[in-house]
């Protein structure tokens, strides 16, 4: 065997301006797959982080049918339960209760519709974003009965600013007539359009108060350490509030369950990303397999006489293959190190796509981006260009057997 | 006589040859393809955003664009549709809209959306709700208490045909305006998130609600192509006092699909780049074989007194014949199956939620522009005889003597 590996290597550098093109060929091959595949898994990690720290969280508790239907009654009427649960539930890093109610939302001169939402400002703190997102006037505290955060664009169409006056009008959650007056506290802005002109936030104590939640809220917005926690604090929370008995009205969902069209968006997105890699990798074993091939144009002679000297079919077939993996091998592993370091260097510095900036916010995606190396990426790179490149080469591998010595040694 | 040569030349070894057209020809295929879908993508966003009761251009009164409310409305239509009648060619179609922000509600539920008094006739291949009613009827001119709304909204609400629906709004007089509606049809629309958003009803009962007169919140235009807004809207403003008026094209009021659109620019420009140098890698490979194999025969013109400069040019000539013979193939494969592709489209259907998302259609129809497709024939031929210049200049190179002492 030993043998045939040195024959190998030695092939490889008969030629050496041919050899680093093709390795060349592969190694652009592999950097660009490991940089476009940390690119999207980045972009992707990005998306889930920023959707769940800003709307659902990993995990939610709510009355079955409430993530459909948003009806005021659908409720999970006793926090405690669900509070209890939650202790007893591993994986989770922080956790906090939230109600809605569609209302309307009139300032002096202007009236809008827009989700109210009650938050508790210390526990929402640790499961979003939300703090960090109020650009103008001041975050929630606890006490604060009466006072409100507001997104930048409904505060732009209701003409208000920190400080001004609200009338809010809704449903409480046993029907009767829900209204009061509140103050703007101040202006949030998350760049995603529906959620700033569509949303209002108070505290969930003044909320409760207003609506007549007697104590009922309807989301338990739960994190996880980590997103890879989700499935295990999903699993372990249904099992012990449905073990309870009288709780089969919540419902555990996961992110993926709130979110489907962000599930989706990103499998196709990696779905259409590998249809086009595969292409272009076709394209690059194309352009590679005239190498390969020259193994039978131009050695013919010397394979010729190998087969002569006694060279089975079979070891011509593995010294060919032994070339062109190896060849392929030295382009990946140049193509690993560099596509990690320059992805590394992008992941560092981050990039801006010139004119994307207003569509990425849409997504919560923030303008500038950063790629994110990881196992995955790097993998599934290479072992694309890997697959591909040593199927163009079987070809070449194969077709040397049907040779005639005699006639091979004529060749020129 | 050079050209002879060149095009005996490639076909000396057919094998190796026809492994590289491969290789060009699957490239320029793939850059017709990716490039024909992105741009098909692309355009759903134009006409999505088109037909979202944009139209190529829109008349408002002044400051409504900034604060969407019914007291910034024009109060006198006359002066508008003179300008239009002076402006516009025959083919272009307008229509009158009533638009305001309302609030929805029915015993259960209730939510905001934009409420859109409408010419059901006008309205007809102006936007997409002149022909999107699937359930019900449509609206007729003149309808009081009739209204349209999406199907993703009655699925909201719980509700269905003739039931009643309660709309309220601010009125002219900045009161509380509110009305129950009867639910007359239900439209489909491309986007579960324009279903939710607008509810119609004709032009008449919106002012009858809202306590308007003859006022008008909103004129769009549309004309037969794109390109043609821009050059009205010129006119227009010219003719509409700037104080009063506010005339914007689609460009103006779809600023993010205009930035998708040069950014879909970029993104396929680099396409064909990228998968350039996928197969430059194979050009320059094998015209370097193709070069090297004949040292010989070089080193013999060269001795026999050939200049450098017209081996050169023959090395590249053979290349010219390659890439162009790839990039025939190619094109045509290209624009044969985006014919193929043409009326039945890419279904992403099974993506209907992920699309959704990404405020894409469900169903991707290429799209071949000329511009496309020069650029993609255009980088393989320059980018193509700019790296073969490299086997071409070694070609030249080889003196006679070491030439010919090779074997």
């Amino acid at each position: 065997m030993s043998i045939e590996i040195k024959m190998a290597w030695r092939n490889i550098w008969r030629n050496t301006r041919r050899s680093i093109l093709t390795i060349s060929a592969i190694v652009f091959a592999t950097v660009l797959l490991i940089f476009m595949l940390s690119w999207q898994f980045g972009s992707y990690e990005t998306m889930i982080n920023t959707a769940v720290k800003v709307h659902t969280g990993h995990v939610q508790v709510q009355a079955r049918g409430y993530r459909e239907q948003m009806e005021i009654p659908l409720v999970v009427s006793d926090p405690a339960v669900v509070k209890a649960a939650l202790g007893r539930t591993e994986g989770v890093a922080a956790y906090s209760f939230r109600a809605n109610a569609f209302s309307l939302i009139s300032s002096k001169d202007r009236t809008y519709g827009a989700l109210v939402i009650g938050i508790d400002p210390e526990g929402e703190m640790k499961v979003s974003t939300l703090k960090q997102l109020v650009r103008t006037g001041e975050y929630l505290s606890p006490g604060d009965n009466g006072q409100v955060l507001v997104g930048r664009l409904l505060a732009k169409n209701l003409r208000v600013d920190v400080g001004d006056e609200l009338v809010l009008l809704g449903q409480g959650r046993d029907g009767s007539i829900a209204a009061t007056v509140v103050l703007v506290k101040g202006i949030f802005s998350s760049g995603e359009d529906e959620f700033d002109r569509g949303s209002l936030h108070m505290p969930l104590a003044y909320f409760q108060e207003v609506y007549g939640m007697r104590g009922a809220v309807h989301e338990v917005v739960i994190l996880g350490k980590a997103l890879d926690d989700t499935a295990g604090i999903k699993l372990s929370l249904e099992k012990s509030l449905h073990g309870q008995g009288d709780n089969g009205d919540l419902a555990v969902l996961d992110w993926k369950e709130m979110m489907p069209g962000l599930v989706e968006a990103i499998k196709m997105d990696l779905l259409s990303g590998l249809i086009m890699y595969v292409v272009l990798i076709v394209v690059v074993a194309f352009s590679i397999l005239n190498t390969f091939l020259m193994a039978i144009f131009e050695r013919t002679k010397e394979f010729g006489v190998l087969m002569a000297i006694g060279t089975r079919p079979g070891r011509l077939t593995r010294l060919l293959l032994l070339e062109s993996t190896g060849l392929t091998t030295i382009g990946i592993i140049v193509g690993v190190v560099a596509g990690a370091l320059l992805t590394w260097h992008f992941q560092v510095r981050g990039i801006i796509i010139p004119d994307a900036g207003e569509w990425l916010r849409q997504f919560g995606l923030p303008e500038r981006m950063y790629p994110q190396l990881s196992f995955l990426s790097i993998s599934i790179g290479s072992g694309i260009v890997f697959i591909i490149t040593v199927l163009t080469a079987l070809y070449p591998a194969f077709r040397v057997r049907l040779l005639k010595p005699v006639e091979a040694m004529k060749a020129v | 006589m050079m050209i002879h040569i060149a095009w005996r030349n490639i076909w000396r070894n057919k094998r190796r040859t026809v492994v590289v057209l491969t290789a060009v020809v699957i490239g320029v295929w793939a850059m017709i393809i990716m490039g024909a879908l992105m741009r098909g993508v692309a355009d759903q966003f134009v006409r999505n955003g088109i037909a979202t009761l944009t139209g190529h251009i829109q008349i408002h009164a002044r400051g409504y664009r900034e604060d969407p409310v019914i007291e910034n409305s024009m109060t006198d239509p006359l002066e508008v549709e003179e300008a239009l009648a002076a402006v516009l060619p025959g083919d272009a179609r307008w229509c009158r809209r009533i638009r305001v922000n309302a609030i929805a509600s029915n015993a259960r539920h209730s939510s905001g959306l934009t409420l859109v008094g409408i010419e059901p006739e006008r309205e007809k291949g102006i936007s997409f709700v002149g022909e999107a009613v699937s359930g019900g009827r449509h609206l007729a001119p003149g309808d009081r208490d009739a209204i349209v709304v999406g199907k993703s909204l009655i699925e909201k609400f719980h509700t269905k045909l003739d039931y009643k629906l309660v709309l309220m709004s601010q009125d002219t007089d900045r009161e509380i305006a509110s009305r129950a509606f009867k639910i007359a049809g239900i439209y489909e629309a491309e986007m579960e998130a324009t279903e939710k958003q607008f509810a119609f009803v004709a032009i008449e009962a919106a002012r009858g609600m809202l306590k308007l007169r003859n006022a008008v919140s909103e004129y769009s235009v549309l004309f037969q192509n794109n390109e043609e807004a821009d050059s009205a809207a010129g006119r227009l403003r010219e003719i509409l006092p700037a104080d009063r008026y506010e005339v914007s094209t689609w460009k103006d009021l779809l600023p993010l699909v205009t930035a998708i659109l040069r950014m879909y620019d970029w993104f396929i420009f680099l396409w064909f780049f990228i998968v350039f140098i996928a197969m430059g890698f194979g050009i320059v490979n094998t015209m370097l074989m193709a070069v090297f194999e004949r040292i010989r025969e070089f080193g013999l013109l060269k001795a026999l007194g050939m200049k450098p400069r017209l081996i050169v040019r023959e090395v590249l000539t053979e290349t010219l014949f390659l890439l162009i013979i790839g990039l025939i193939v190619g094109n045509l494969c290209g624009l044969a199956t985006v014919y193929w592709l043409s009326d039945r489209g890419i279904d992403l259907t099974a993506f209907s939620k992920g699309m959704e998302f990404a405020g894409m259609a469900r169903i991707i129809f290429p799209i071949i522009e000329m511009k496309d497709l020069l650029s993609a024939n255009v980088v393989v031929v320059v980018l193509g005889l700019l790296v073969s210049c490299y086997p071409a200049v070694k070609a030249a190179r080889f003196t006679p003597v070491e030439a010919m002492a090779r074997t």
